[in-house]
């Protein structure tokens, strides 16, 4: 049984035809991956996901739940949360109220606030620096506060956009064993990345997105293993 | 040697560029025919006019700045460079002098008349030259000598002088307000004829550098103390403030008089909508500059409801009506919200300008005249009456708009820590992210709209009272940047902050009535001053100040300037 499910996604911007027909589907517990160039249509196809741009065809559905007509709240609320490409944390407000933000959706004081320690536990760095103003934090620690503020809403499914954007190499190996750690505490991941090597490396399974279309899918060892995929994305 | 030179010419090149910059300062107001206008001004009657004092001003800040720029040099040094600078300032001025009294400056610069010259010249002719020369240099130097001060003696001069300048220049006011009895003793012992004696600015010097000196000695004392006491003697001395606060609102407009009170109700206007504007630009980021439509919708609601006149629809009460005002401005606010909803940045802004334009121009057009009365307006519209108690004029209303501020203040204030108001400012701060946090933008925007034109009605209401009759010139374009300059100056999104930006830019402007046209200029130049120095306001919100100040702390755009900082520290 399929989590979530993307049938024949079209999406335009204006005249240009962004997504050409995108069917993909993530089943309860997996990390899958969105690998491709630069304006395959990667992180259109979260953002549509998310209720942020319209489809003009096609059907998405969380758990046979239609998702494609809803705006962007009411699908945080079914839950599946993004965490945007570039962070974009509240640069000006604290951790503390940073991850309070993520928590909008609900109302249930002492869930939030188990939630908020099950999220420094997640992240200890982030409990070290609760009273810190977030535009302060170097980058990794911002990228954390931003997956952290998404999981604040408890979500289903989790879109990440490009997680390991604009950091240091050590940084990125950290992201990414954390993204494996909120996936076995029982969140789902679909997770969009430049960086193709590190994303086959934790995800199950991937898609290859080429000019608004699936060009490739499989698992992610036949997908590390693809003549093509290694070529084009993994460096030979 | 060489790097010895180039300071030396470095330090000729801020005396120089000082003196030049305030210099044409000097020029400036003397050509735009400020100088000659304040001139009959005077500050301390017969021995200082506004005029010199302005012009003083000049040499004054110049030696400061100097000085200032100076902080690592011996004294001696600094007050000289804040004299040359001074001097060069008195030159400035002079060469004007010089060059228009052989020259007929007149055929472009219209002010450039011969009195102009007399003044700049001490009324001595070429005479005067160098005695205004002197006079600036010695300005200069005082200027200079001011930062080298210990603040123990600086902040009680500092604090005497301004006294006796601001009561030499609200005299008239000062005196209306001392009348009888032991006030109009105080009036003779202060004031002449012609204004400010100079015994009264001195007793006046005397007494605001003692309270200075006095606040200095026993501040620290007293709030120690009042922090040692008992939680329940310090309620006590919580209410006894807020009695006394309370207190002074009630005998001010009886001590302050017609015109303040006036004054004061405007501001009080202008704080109500302020307040409102704040809700949407400051809390939720969304800039309006057609909030003057919901003031107008305010004062139409009340005027066509209670009046009198042929235009009347209801005989209701003052009291009856102020809530359908609200109301009736809120689902303004909202549908004026609708349309806009999807637009963003300076698009909203213009957007914004035309919904103001649309309402002005429908209640006066022709069209609509037998509902709005056009041009004529809403005439007759009698004033509130609560217990026998009408609400006549200035004085009574006062009281009306200080309720109302504080009422919207305390809604806004408890919006601001609700759920509602942590929702715009994630709006404020970042769009696409409040939505993917699942926060309903649409509905938020259009509550921010909605509160926001109600609160503008309130004061529309109460300003419809105030006239006693609405017309549709007094809702131009003007008050909504007006409302929207006060709210920057008093600091965005803070609520203290919008009753000291009205205070600042609507009471100072009226108080300096009779000086005409001048007041626009130097509202200009106020609020230029004002974004160069203190860009986050005058009672910034705390994460204003912490932006702003510490910009080594907080990057303005967290997204680049920290990017960077991860790259280099690379320890997550």
């Amino acid at each position: 049984m399929t989590l979530l499910d993307v049938e024949n996604l079209h999406v335009y911007y204006g005249q240009i035809h962004a997504l050409k027909g995108i069917t993909l589907h993530v089943d309860p517990g997996e990390i899958v991956t969105l690998i491709g160039a630069n304006g395959a249509g990667k992180s259109t196809t979260l953002k549509t996901i998310s209720g942020l741009l319209r489809p003009r065809e096609g059907r998405i559905t969380l758990s046979g739940q239609d998702l494609a007509a809803l705006p962007a709240h009411e699908v945080v609320a079914k839950g599946v949360v993004q965490v945007p490409e570039g962070r974009r944390i509240f640069g000006q407000l604290t951790v503390h109220e940073n991850l309070s933000m993520g928590a909008y959706t609900r109302t249930e004081r002492d869930g939030i606030d188990g939630d908020l320690e099950r999220i420094f536990t997640l992240f200890p760095r982030l409990k070290e620096r609760r009273a810190q103003v977030a535009g302060t934090l170097s980058g990794g620690e911002q990228q954390m506060l931003a997956i952290g503020r998404a999981l604040m809403s408890q979500p289903k499914v989790l879109l990440l956009d490009e997680p390991s954007m604009g950091l240091a190499p050590v940084l990125v190996e950290q992201i990414f064993e954390t993204i494996t750690g909120i996936n076995q505490l029982g969140t789902t991941v679909l997770l969009v990345e430049q960086n193709a090597y590190m994303a086959l490396q934790i995800a199950q399974r991937g898609y290859v997105l080429q000019t608004g279309e699936i060009a490739l899918s499989g698992s992610a060892k036949d997908l590390q293993a693809n003549v093509e995929v290694r070529k084009a994305y993994l460096g030979g | 040697m060489e790097p010895a030179a180039k300071t030396a010419r470095g330090v000729w090149r801020s005396v120089v560029q000082t003196g030049a910059l305030w210099g044409a300062g000097a020029i400036f107001l003397a050509l735009v025919g400020l100088v000659e206008a304040v001139s009959h001004r005077q500050i301390v009657a017969g021995v200082l006019s506004l005029a010199y004092a302005l012009l003083l001003l000049a040499g004054l800040g110049a030696g400061t700045q100097v000085s200032r720029r100076w902080a690592g040099r011996a004294a001696w040094q600094r007050i000289v460079g804040g004299a040359l600078a001074g001097a060069l300032v008195g030159v400035a001025v002079e060469l004007l002098v010089v060059i228009g009294r052989s020259v007929n400056l007149r055929i472009m610069l219209i002010n450039a008349s011969p009195p102009l010259y007399e003044i700049l010249s001490f009324g001595r002719g070429l005479g005067g030259v160098p005695l205004m020369m002197l006079a600036q240099t010695g300005a200069g130097a005082i200027g200079a000598a001011a930062p080298l001060l210990p603040p123990w003696f600086r902040r009680p001069v500092i604090a005497g002088l301004s006294m006796a300048f601001v009561i030499g220049l609200f005299q008239d006011l000062v005196q209306l307000m001392l009348q009888s009895g032991v006030r109009a003793g105080l009036r003779s012992l202060l004031f002449t004829g012609d204004g400010l004696a100079l015994h009264g600015a001195v007793l006046l010097f005397v007494f605001a550098a003692g309270l200075s000196v006095l606040r200095a000695r026993y501040r620290a004392p007293a709030g120690r103390w009042a922090v040692g006491l008992p939680p329940q003697r310090r309620r006590v001395l919580r209410w006894i403030t807020m009695g006394a606060v309370v207190a002074a609102i009630l005998i001010l407009p009886w001590v302050a008089g017609l015109f303040i009170s006036q004054v004061l109700v405007l501001v009080g206007l202008y704080t109500l909508m302020g307040l409102g504007l704040n809700l949407e630009v400051g809390f939720a980021g969304l800039l309006d500059l057609g909030f003057v439509a919901f003031f107008a919708i305010g004062a139409y609601t009340v005027g066509l409801l209670t009046t009198t006149g042929p235009l009347a629809v209801a005989h209701l009460a003052w009291w009856t009506v102020v809530p359908i005002a609200t109301v009736v401005s809120l689902i303004a606010g909202v549908f004026f919200g609708l349309p806009i909803l999807r637009i963003r940045g300076d698009y909203l802004a213009i957007a914004t300008l035309g919904f103001g334009e649309i309402i002005r121009l429908l209640v006066l057009s022709d069209f609509l005249r037998p509902w709005l009365g056009g041009s004529q307006g809403v005439l007759g519209i009698p004033r509130p009456v609560l217990v026998g108690l009408e609400f006549r004029g200035p004085q009574q209303l006062i009281y009306l708009t200080v309720v109302a501020s504080a009422l919207v203040a305390f809604v806004a204030a408890r919006l601001r820590d609700s759920r509602l108001g942590r929702a715009w400012m994630a709006v404020r701060e970042d769009e696409d992210v409040a939505e993917a946090l699942g926060i309903n933008t649409v509905n938020v925007k259009l509550l921010a709209y909605g509160i926001g034109g109600a609160f503008a009605g309130v004061s529309g209401a109460i300003f419809a009272v105030m006239l006693g009759s609405v017309f549709p010139h007094s809702f131009n374009v003007l008050i909504s940047i007006n409302v929207l300059a006060l709210i920057i100056v008093g600091g965005m999104g803070s609520l203290p902050g919008v009753m000291v930006g009205s205070l600042a830019l609507v009471g100072l402007p009226e108080l300096l009535r009779e000086f005409s046209d001048f007041r626009f200029l130097v509202y200009g130049a106020v609020l230029i001053v004002m974004m160069q120095l203190r860009p986050e306001g005058l009672w910034p919100t705390a994460v204003a100040r912490r932006e702003l100040h510490d910009g080594a702390q907080a990057p303005a755009v967290p997204g680049h300037a920290v990017e960077l900082a991860g790259a280099k520290e690379g320890d997550g």
